[in-house]
């Protein structure tokens, strides 16, 4: 009797929980659809496609585009450039990547409250608008008719406007900035919320024993901001591929196409506007591994560190 | 002796002054650098177009007048692409939210059949993805691409947010929805009336997160829409951003008389750019301040989570 009455309430349960799965089940679905199936389109690597037509219509090719990469001379050369600039974006992201934690520290050595929250509140707001926006300041400001060489043309300081955005020079360093215009506000402010997390006993502490301003900067707060600026350090490195296309593609002209095409651009340049989708696909796939790759690597590093993954 | 204390502690406190006045400086030469060049371009929108021009117009607005904005309107194209991003932030956030708040409770349910296999395959999902190609590819044989859905329905299901929302059920006391259950409420029902409204906060974070990507996304609309009818206000100031000859054209046949013949308020394409970029910012620049907590929250739940 007892036993039947268990058996009972297990089926209940169990018919609950099928439930629960099939109130799930679509969105299971959507994610599979937009998650999984994509990576069915990894095919179009090993043939030729040709846009209209279908798969079946078009040439197995095995692993051409693979081999194109790695053996065509012009290809190669291509390919450097472009990973030259994926580099030199990323390693200027990490290289600057302390910018944010100067930031935190600096602002809250900052006693006037509203001051600091003013600070807060303008430089974050650059995180939110979108790259085309961007662009659309740099434009107004920065191009030859731009607000920039209006006034110095006017001070009578440049006769002919100072060509900016349509230069192939500085390219690595004007993205840097844009980049540090748009992010460092927002970068700090994690480190910001690490620094009100830290113990104020420390502080008094410190200032009890007579440590200075700089003292106490490097002794308790920097080192507080160590595990943070860790993991941000390592999210930056597993995504050190991943320079997303939006701010290229909307800075990019003929003039700087050579300097600013990263690797996120260049397989939409080849793929959706000229060369060949299958060879986009292919550069895609070797992007996907190595990205995947070097998460697990960091993953592993930060597991073996600082005993806690980052994924 | 006594002097020497006081003098010693004049000197520290004047270094210190010294640093305050450095270090306040730096930060209000940053924060004015983000700020001015939005403030350039609204007082811009609303001087006088000609002094605008000659750049005459960098600190303060000069002969305000609004025709900019009307004037605007009447492009081609910009009223439906203002609707299309209404649309998609409204439409997307809602959709995700409650999509978000669903699964969040969902999978914070002990008894759901294989639960951690479900939720591992789609916590998953956030560390790789297939490529720009193969997603175009996929966007196509599901039928998706040049239709208004193509901006929904993929945002729909967010591992991250999912995440978020599943972590704060299941700090919510259980006793809460224990009492629905006794009362013999539904999973649908508790739901809708215990979870829905203790997860406010949470799903406030969601919707201000997702609105903003929603309003700003711009490569979607790029790879997916070639449907002029369907461009997003961002791709439509991108396009005018690239094109000032057509755009001087426009102007011209679409400037009524008595505006070409004030130089005052004729359109120019720097002050049409201008003009739709404030449109395009205004926005955030409203709901930013007061939102700020709610996004400052989302990254620290963020990062929590690691």
């Amino acid at each position: 009797m007892a036993k039947t009455g268990v058996k009972n309430l297990s089926k209940k349960k169990n018919w609950e929980g099928k439930k629960m799965f099939l109130c799930i089940l679509p969105f299971l679905i959507l994610c599979f659809l937009f998650s999984y199936f994509p990576l069915h389109g990894w095919i179009y690597s090993l043939y030729d496609y040709r846009a209209p037509l279908k798969l079946s219509q078009c040439e197995f090719v095995g692993l051409k585009w693979f081999k194109t990469l790695f053996s065509n001379k012009t290809q190669v050369a291509q390919l450097i450039q472009v990973m030259k600039n994926t580099f030199a974006m990323s390693l200027l992201g990490i290289a600057t990547s302390f910018l944010p934690v100067l930031f935190a520290v600096f602002l809250n050595e900052i006693k006037c409250k509203w001051f600091k929250n003013l600070v807060q509140t303008f430089t974050t707001l650059p995180n939110f608008i979108s790259w085309t926006l961007v662009y659309s300041v740099a434009f107004c400001l920065f191009s030859s008719s731009g607000m920039f060489n209006t006034v110095l043309q006017n001070l009578g300081i440049i006769s002919e406007p100072l060509k900016i955005l349509d230069s192939g020079e500085h390219v690595w360093l004007q993205m840097l900035l844009w980049n540090t215009w748009k992010g460092l506000g927002w970068g700090a402010i994690m480190y910001l919320a690490a620094i009100a997390g830290i113990d104020q006993e420390l502080y008094d502490a410190a200032k009890v024993d007579g440590a200075g301003r700089w003292q106490i900067i490097k002794n308790i707060t920097i080192p507080s901001l160590m595990p943070t600026y860790f993991v941000m350090l390592m999210l930056s490195v597993a995504n050190f591929l991943n320079n997303g296309m939006d701010q290229y593609y909307v800075f990019q002209n003929s003039f700087n196409k050579q300097s600013i095409q990263v690797l996120d651009l260049y397989v939409y340049n080849i793929g959706m506007t000229g060369r060949s989708l299958s060879l986009a696909t292919a550069i895609g796939i070797l992007k996907s591994l190595v990205s995947v790759t070097l998460l697990a690597i960091v993953n592993f590093v930060s597991k073996k560190t600082r005993g806690e993954s980052i994924m | 002796m006594d002097a020497m204390v006081k003098k010693k502690r004049k000197h520290v406190s004047g270094k210190d002054r010294a640093f305050s006045l450095v270090n306040g400086l730096i930060f209000t030469i940053f924060t004015i650098i983000c700020v001015y060049p939005f403030y350039y371009l609204i007082i811009n929108t609303i001087s006088a177009n000609d002094l605008s021009a000659n750049g005459m117009v960098n600190f303060l607005p000069q002969k305000i007048h609004f025709q900019n904005y009307i004037e605007v309107f009447k492009l081609n194209g910009l009223g439906r692409a203002a609707l299309v991003s209404l649309g998609r932030t409204v439409i997307g956030t809602i959709c995700t939210v409650m999509a978000s708040a669903f699964l969040g409770y969902m999978f914070s349910q002990q008894k759901m059949w294989h639960r951690k296999l479900w939720y591992r395959m789609m916590v998953i999902t956030m560390y790789f993805n297939a490529g720009l190609i193969p997603m175009f590819m996929t966007m196509k044989t599901l039928h998706l691409t040049n239709t208004f859905w193509v901006y929904i329905i993929p945002a729909i299901v967010q591992p991250f947010n999912i995440i978020m929302v599943k972590t704060y059920v299941e700090s919510i006391p259980p006793a809460l929805e224990e009492a629905a259950m006794i009362d013999g409420a539904g999973i649908l029902t508790r739901f809708f009336k215990v979870i829905l409204p203790t997860c406010k906060p949470i799903l406030a974070t969601v919707a201000i997160w997702s609105a903003v990507g929603q309003w700003n996304s711009f490569q979607d609309t790029l790879i997916y829409i070639t449907d002029q009818k369907l461009y997003s206000l961002q791709y439509l100031l991108y396009t005018y951003l690239n094109q000032a000859n057509s755009l001087a054209t426009m102007v011209k046949s679409s400037g009524s008389v008595a505006a070409i013949a004030n130089l005052a308020t004729q359109q120019t394409p720097t002050s049409i750019r201008m003009t739709i970029s404030v449109i395009v910012v205004l926005p955030i620049l409203f709901v930013y301040p007061i939102f700020q907590r709610y996004f400052v929250k989302g990254i620290m739940i963020g990062s929590v989570k690691g």
